[in-house]
């Protein structure tokens, strides 16, 4: 064998190993399921969206909206009376739509005035993720296309019409509810807008503090190993409680100066990108009291205990350096795909599988906290924190009992199951 | 009452018995070798005294504890020192003295550090960083880590690995000189010549079993031979 082929061989062989290609393999998974749900989203968008129609206006301009609403969305629910309304939005609501529409009695005789005619939106919200709006940003373009309609309708009907008047004939008087709450004069995208810094900023802060401290931590023990120093302090006078607990805090706090200086960062990111921080929020009662945010800041620390718990266990299998950067993937993992979904989705409005799998990865809970603690959702806050606790208290009691075994310094279990499993699998 | 009392010790790696039922005991202030070639069981064995690893058979006792039973009473009076330990190497070796002195009786601590800067002998290389010492300067700095606690039991693992001639006569001297204190001292070495010059009683360990234990004298005159290392050859190969 030539020495070319000899080096290749031996290089070939050093790398094809599973750390090589299982991160590869679930970073190719992520992408494509992140393909199928944006095809989802796309056909989400063609979908006509669910309503509810009230039309009191029987003239000329009230038909020729109603009979829009009728053609381009799904109505499941039509009344010629506001009374109806609260009729509507449950119908609505248990149809899985998203508005109801009053076109008012006075519609046609305004505009005939060259008044605006109102349209009144009652949204029903289901989330505050980027892909919950997308239903209402559907009726929001049905909205601008009958005001279009309207305006060639006054144009056919009279040329001399003010121009000015004739571009925008309708304005819109929207309230929103969402979760048990009404907000008037403001729908779903400018609620979803106003918290898109508790949307994108929050998670993504929170995903750095894990991986940062997270990589510190698997890091450490592998130095621990590969500097022959992890011997020694097993065997001098303190408790391994101690050298757990010392790693993990020490990490915790190094990882959130860190966040810190990245959320720092972050901040002017988004408002350079003219992205709203929250100015707006206090005029809807959408700000967090101090209490929430010691609930926020209980929710990240035990958190981050979890996650640097679970940082530990998995770096008492890193033999050297190199291996604690393939051991820091599946932390990555863990983090990313809870701040996708908090990103994209609102937790109320996830199917049953996916909130179970979203509640059980304790990274999730501060990074739902903020908004659900705007929306006064205390059960899902201290489920969380209570959750994580119990998570955080058994991985750490899972990390002690490792540390008092000879797993740490031979590798090996006791467990005659784990072994065969993993001859098995190798 | 023997500072160490081993009896009918089993360890096994899996389906491997590193330590195959084996049993010794050491009195207090006496240096004690365990010899044997590589893969004997001697590394298992002195991490099995040092709270290490956990027993498949047999019992430990150590200056009066049961090893499977109280190991947080036995850290407090051991020293370790493994053969390949290391340092943290963002530390000065000044730091890393201080750092280990912490674990013990605080009023101990400046004491201490006194004598592991003595010991490792290091003059103003002491406030450098670990990772700028040779190999030898490093093995300086651990045996001083090791033996400046003042440990009741001192379990050395090949104490002059990788050292030249000058600096293993050194740390000779100084295990020596820690027993003459009163400390126990169980070792481990290779070097039969070492293990010679400065151990009181031996245990010739092969394949996981003590084939021959007692003083060396004793030992050369039993075997008719010059030194250990003929002893040893002859009880493992003859």
């Amino acid at each position: 064998m030539s020495g070319l082929g000899n080096i290749l061989r031996k290089e070939i062989r050093e790398l094809l190993t599973p750390a090589t290609f299982v991160p590869i393999i679930l970073v190719a998974l992520i992408f494509a399921t992140m393909g199928n749900s944006i095809q989802g989203i796309q056909q989400q968008t063609q979908e006509p969206p669910t309503i509810g129609v009230i039309n009191e206006d029987n003239s000329t301009l009230g038909i020729v909206a109603s009979t829009l609403l009728h053609s381009h969305a799904k109505s499941v629910f039509n009344s010629t009376s506001t009374a109806d309304l609260q009729n509507g939005l449950e119908t609505v609501k248990q149809h899985n739509g998203i508005a109801v529409i009053i076109i008012p009695r006075n519609f046609t005789e305004r505009i005939a005035e060259e008044q605006q005619g109102t349209i009144q939106i009652h949204w029903i919200m289901k989330g505050a993720g980027l892909m919950d709006t997308i239903s209402s940003s559907a009726l929001e373009s049905l909205i601008a296309y009958i005001n279009t309609n309207i305006s060639k309708e006054l144009i056919r009907e009279n040329t001399s019409v003010n121009a000015s008047f004739v571009l925008a004939p309708t304005q819109r008087v929207e309230t929103t509810y969402f979760k048990n709450r009404e907000f008037v004069g403001i729908s779903p995208n400018t609620i979803s807008g106003m918290l898109s810094s508790q949307s994108l900023l929050i998670p993504i802060v929170i995903m750095m503090i894990i991986l940062m401290a997270g990589s510190i931590v698997i890091t450490s023990m592998a130095l621990e190993k590969e500097n022959k120093t992890l011997e020694t302090l097993l065997t001098l006078p303190v408790k391994r409680t101690s050298i757990v607990s010392g790693k993990i805090i020490a990490a915790a706090v190094i990882g959130l100066l860190l966040a810190i200086i990245y959320m720092l960062g972050m901040q002017y990111y988004f408002t350079g990108f003219g992205i709203s921080t929250g100015t707006n929020l206090s005029a809807y009662d959408l700000v967090l009291t101090s209490t929430d945010f010691i609930w926020i800041g209980i929710s990240l620390f035990l958190a981050l205990i979890a996650g640097l718990s679970l940082c530990m266990l998995l770096g008492t299998f890193a033999k050297n350096y190199k291996s604690a950067q393939t051991l820091t993937f599946p932390i990555t993992m863990l983090a990313m795909i809870p701040m996708f979904i908090t990103m994209f989705a609102d937790f109320d409005t996830l199917p049953l599988a996916v909130k179970i799998f979203t509640f059980a990865i304790p990274f999730s809970h501060p990074m739902m906290a903020s908004r659900a603690l705007l929306f006064h959702d205390y059960t899902l806050v201290v489920g969380g924190i209570v959750y994580v606790a119990i998570f955080a208290i058994v991985t750490i009691s899972i990390v002690v009992w490792v540390f008092k075994t000879d797993r740490l310094l031979t590798g090996t279990t006791k467990f005659k199951w784990f072994k065969a499993l993993k001859r098995r699998r190798f | 009452m023997p500072a160490v009392e081993v009896k009918n010790l089993v360890k096994k790696y899996g389906s491997i018995d590193a330590v195959k039922d084996i049993s010794f005991s050491i009195n207090e202030g006496e240096i004690f070798g365990l010899i044997g070639p590589n893969g004997a069981g001697k590394t298992t064995a002195l991490r099995v005294l040092s709270t290490l690893l956990s027993i498949n058979g047999g019992s430990v006792t150590i200056l009066g504890y049961d090893l499977s039973k109280q190991p947080g009473e036995i850290r407090k009076l051991i020293s370790y020192l493994p053969e390949d330990a290391g340092a943290y190497k963002n530390m000065s070796g000044r730091s890393y003295l201080q750092f280990i002195a912490n674990f013990f009786d605080q009023k101990e601590v400046p004491a201490m550090v006194q004598k592991g800067i003595e010991i490792t002998d290091l003059g103003k290389r002491i406030d450098d960083r670990v990772d700028t010492y040779s190999k030898g300067m490093m093995r300086r700095l651990l045996v001083g880590r090791a033996l400046m606690t003042n440990p009741k039991l001192a379990i050395l693992d090949e104490p002059t690995s990788g050292l030249d001639v000058i600096n293993a006569q050194e740390i000779r001297k100084l295990i020596k000189s820690t027993a003459k204190t009163g400390a126990t001292v169980l070792l481990s070495s290779h070097n039969m010549l070492e293990v010679e010059y400065l151990c009181d009683r031996i245990a010739l360990i092969s394949e996981g079993k003590i084939v021959e234990e007692g003083k060396p004298k004793t030992l050369m005159e039993k075997y008719k031979a010059r030194n250990i290392e003929e002893v040893f050859i002859r009880t493992v190969h003859e």
